[in-house]
């Protein structure tokens, strides 16, 4: 999961404090993955060290009361990490998941357009895999670990293909949510399920 | 090399007036010989419709459909029927064998209304079931069959007499996997020997051995390609990728 971008989606909507980026990123990640303040708050320092945001450089405030905003080179990182597949040898889906969420609440960013993206690349592994069937149709070991990693990928196809199915019967999201609105009803849910 | 199937600004709309619904909205697509192409999108998304005007089973409302250079439109009745005979072939499904013939009386049928000396078409028949490896159940029905088996006839079938466009809807959906993979082998191996094959279908799996993967939605491609770069070995790049 990348904290650091998805901390950047945020500042791409304007500037943010410290504190309110980390209420955000909780609300808008479905509340699956909590953080603490001081994660976010390493985090956009490592940011700013990289040029991708900057705060104010008179401001003499530290920690979750300082402001940050997005520069341009972090919003072209943004774009190019939203578009990017995650790497194979990982699972994907979780990061995948973060990338449709942020994106969802992107001013100008084509989820559907996301969505494709990742569903080409996502084929285009599994038909190496397929090749690599095809021509070892005598070799057990190598079928058998075709067939975990095609069955793999294929759940993450199916993932987005429903993802899209819901797209076309939601209404579209609003960009912005309040980031004072109570975790609970969702939260409880969620966690109930993971128990 | 030249098309055997070319659709160029294929659209097709049912109805009429506030009834209309578009199917297809000015579709491109090209399949050369030798080339299996899926087309991948969710149910209605007009993949169907594509299939059927692909193989003149429906005309388009616009656009123009090439088979080997011929187009359709300027093909009376007739002639279609005839191209449809000789030159493409389909597998559905639901198989589409008739329960009353035999496996090679299924695939001889068509040879026979096309005018071939029912002894040719034996023959022609039998060496179509030797390629999908079911030359020994040649007399037996479709209900002696397994389902794997009866898409091996319907695949036999759909190729029988050089045809070179093989038109797949969900081939394998009735099929559990093993059985499904060796209808793709078959068809792939169908690619391989010079036909040209489109593939409609909603499955990853399936769409993964095509050679190329064009995506519909709303009855428009929103994605044919160009298919992005992928290691040049995966066993190779699990190795690095695990250092």
């Amino acid at each position: 999961m990348s904290v650091r971008h998805a901390l950047l989606a945020l500042l791409s909507e304007g500037p943010k404090y410290g504190l309110r980026l980390r209420q955000e990123f909780e609300e808008r990640t479905g509340e699956v993955w909590p953080l603490n303040t001081g994660q976010v708050y390493t985090t956009v320092q490592r940011l700013e060290r990289d040029g991708l945001v900057e705060s104010d450089p008179d401001d003499t405030v530290e920690g979750p009361q300082k402001l940050f905003q997005i520069t341009e080179a972090g919003a072209q990182e943004l774009d190019v990490w939203l578009r990017t597949p995650p790497p194979a040898d990982a699972p994907p889906r979780d990061e995948l998941v973060i990338k449709v969420l942020v994106g969802l609440r992107l001013p100008g960013v084509d989820v559907r357009d996301v969505l494709q993206t990742h569903r080409r690349h996502t084929i285009a592994q599994m038909k190496q895999y397929t090749r690599l069937k095809e021509d070892a149709a005598d070799d057990l070991s190598l079928l058998l670990v075709a067939d975990a990693q095609l069955f793999r990928l294929e759940s993450v196809v199916r993932w987005l293909d429903a993802a899209e199915g819901r797209l076309k019967h939601h209404a579209p999201v609003a960009p912005a949510a309040p980031a004072d609105a109570a975790p609970s009803t969702r939260t409880r849910r969620l966690r109930g399920a993971t128990r | 090399m030249s098309a055997v199937l070319e659709m160029r600004q294929v659209s097709k709309t049912y109805g009429s007036g506030t009834a209309a619904v578009q199917a297809l909205d000015a579709v491109d697509l090209a399949v050369r010989a030798g080339e299996l192409v899926a087309v991948m999108g969710p149910s209605g998304s007009g993949k169907s419709t594509l299939l059927t005007i692909a193989g003149s089973l429906e005309e388009p409302s616009e656009g123009e459909v090439w088979i080997e250079g011929t187009a359709l439109s300027e093909l009376s009745r007739n002639k279609r029927a005839r191209l449809r005979r000789r030159q493409i072939g389909y597998v559905f499904q639901d198989f589409n064998l008739l329960a009353g013939l035999t496996a090679v009386e299924n695939i001889t049928m068509p040879l026979e209304l096309d005018g071939m000396k029912a002894k040719q078409a034996r023959r022609e028949g039998i060496r179509a079931l030797e390629e999908v490896g079911l030359a020994d159940r040649a007399g037996s029905f479709p209900d002696e069959l397994s389902g794997g088996m009866r898409q091996r006839v319907a695949i036999a079938r759909a190729l029988v007499g050089d045809r070179r466009l093989l038109l797949a809807d969900e081939p394998t959906g009735a099929l559990d996997s093993d059985s499904g993979e060796g209808v793709m082998r078959l068809i792939r191996g169908a690619c391989r020997n010079g036909a040209a094959a489109v593939l409609v279908t909603h499955d990853a799996q399936l769409a993964a051995w095509a050679d190329r993967v064009v995506f519909v939605r709303d009855g428009r491609v929103i994605d044919a390609g160009p298919e992005p770069e992928g290691p040049e070995s995966l066993l190779s790049s699990g190795r690095e990728s695990g250092r």
